[in-house]
This record gives structure tokens, C-alpha cells and sequence, in this order.
């Protein structure tokens, strides 16, 4: 699937996106949040807070406990400042 | 009659005037029309700001304004909205935000704009990216725009 990161979270992992393949057992956004976070010391360091990361699947906001089966596009990035 | 909802996402600054008479030209039903512009800062917490640079995420941002769009057109009796939100580098003085709504009573019309802007501010994928004379810095949330989102749930 692919992800895709914006604000302070892009800046810390490095990239804007990336297509990532977790194993079978990450469900649920929260477990992807987890497994993204093991990856290496960038990736520690942009999850390290994980409830302040916000979460969309395909363009519509999710909670941790979203299921991430079928997901095209999923996307991490900080509480939103616009308006 | 359907009525015209516009929204835009865009570089470019936007005409407050001509956004509102693209919405009431040539009809005589509409009572009302409020406009809310954001407009960026040139200080805060004491600290001149140079400028803004405002990242967001493209398809979302259209997608999230619509559904808070729809919702306020089926909450209200709306006759017309339009958002436009400006994203890239923007300096103080400049506008950031338009909501422009228009009713037949003044009431819809305020009550929409501001639940717009307060979802807005809570939910649109938009970041903002300040310069200053103290360094750069993305720009943190405030609790109380959260309080100000929440208070449009239906109990």
C-alpha cells in the first residue's frame, strides 16, 4: 500500500511517500503506526508521540483502531494548522 | 435550484468581492451573505513572523472541505457557500482563507461560515510552516480550535 506522510512527520522519516508491505499481523492503522516506528531511528523518532499522529485512509480521516485491510493510500501527519 | 457550492484550493490570491458577487449576481432570494477571510499574521507570541509556507495534502483537503461543505448546506438553508484555501508561501497581510456563505436570513449565514471555519481549522489537511526572526518551525495545534470544532457535534 502506499503511504504517505506530511508536515514534521515527512521532514522526520525523510520522504513524502513510499509503498510499504507490513507482515500479516499489522491490522490496524495503530499497529502500522507501531511497525513503521520499529523500522529504523527516522522512523522512531516521527512516531515517537504516536497519539499525537493523525491518520487518513484513502482522503478520509481514521482512528488507531481503523483497519487497514484494503487500503489504497494511507497517510500520517500532525494535528492540522490550517484555516 | 441547486444551490452553487465552489470550492478551490489554490496558489493564488482570491478577490474577497468577486467571490461574493459570484454568488449573488443575478438573484434577488438571497438576503444574506457573510464572508470570513483568514488572513496571516505579522506577529505571534510576541515574535514578528516573515512568513507562512502552508503544506497540505491535495486530494484530501478538496475532499475533507467538501463533506464539511455538504454538511453545512444540509444543516442550513443555504443558497450558495464557497471555500477557497490558499497553500505555498504566504506573507503577512496576505489571505489565507475565504468562507463565503449566503441565505436568506442572516442567521444561516453566520451559524454556516463559522462551523466551516471552526472545521476548518480542526480538519482540512493544511500545516503551516512559520518564519521568523527566532528560526523556522511548523506551527502547533491549539486546543481550543478542537473545543470550537466540537461544539457543532449533535448531541
Amino acid at each position: 500500500m502506499k503511504v504517505k506522510y506530511f508536515a514534521w512527520v515527512r521532514e522526520r522519516v525523510g520522504k513524502a511517500e513510499e509503498v510499504v508491505e507490513p507482515p500479516p499481523n499489522v491490522r490496524t492503522v495503530g499497529e502500522l503506526v507501531a511497525w513503521l516506528a520499529g523500522r529504523d531511528e527516522a522512523y522512531a523518532h516521527a512516531f515517537e508521540t504516536p497519539k499525537v499522529i493523525r491518520a487518513a485512509i484513502d482522503h478520509t480521516h481514521v482512528k488507531p483502531d481503523a483497519m487497514i485491510a484494503g487500503a489504497r493510500e494511507i497517510a500520517f501527519f500532525p494535528p492540522m494548522t490550517g484555516g | 435550484m441547486t444551490a452553487p457550492v465552489t470550492i478551490r484550493i489554490q496558489q493564488a490570491d482570491f478577490d474577497v468581492a468577486k467571490e461574493i458577487a459570484a454568488l449573488t449576481n443575478g438573484r434577488t432570494d438571497i438576503g444574506a451573505v457573510v464572508s470570513f477571510s483568514g488572513i496571516c499574521r505579522g506577529s505571534e507570541g510576541g515574535g514578528e513572523i516573515a512568513a507562512l509556507t502552508l503544506e497540505h495534502y491535495p486530494e484530501m483537503a478538496e475532499a475533507e472541505i467538501k463533506r464539511h461543505a455538504d454538511e453545512a448546506m444540509s444543516r442550513w438553508p443555504l443558497d450558495g457557500l464557497t471555500v477557497i484555501h490558499r497553500f505555498g508561501r504566504i506573507r503577512p497581510g496576505e489571505n489565507i482563507v475565504l468562507v463565503v456563505t449566503a441565505s436568506k436570513h442572516r442567521q444561516a449565514a453566520f451559524q454556516a461560515a463559522e462551523f466551516l471555519m471552526d472545521y476548518l481549522k480542526t480538519s482540512a489537511p493544511f500545516w503551516k510552516h512559520e518564519e521568523s526572526a527566532r528560526g523556522t518551525g511548523w506551527v502547533e495545534a491549539r486546543e481550543h480550535d478542537d473545543a470550537a470544532a466540537a461544539r457543532w457535534t449533535k448531541s
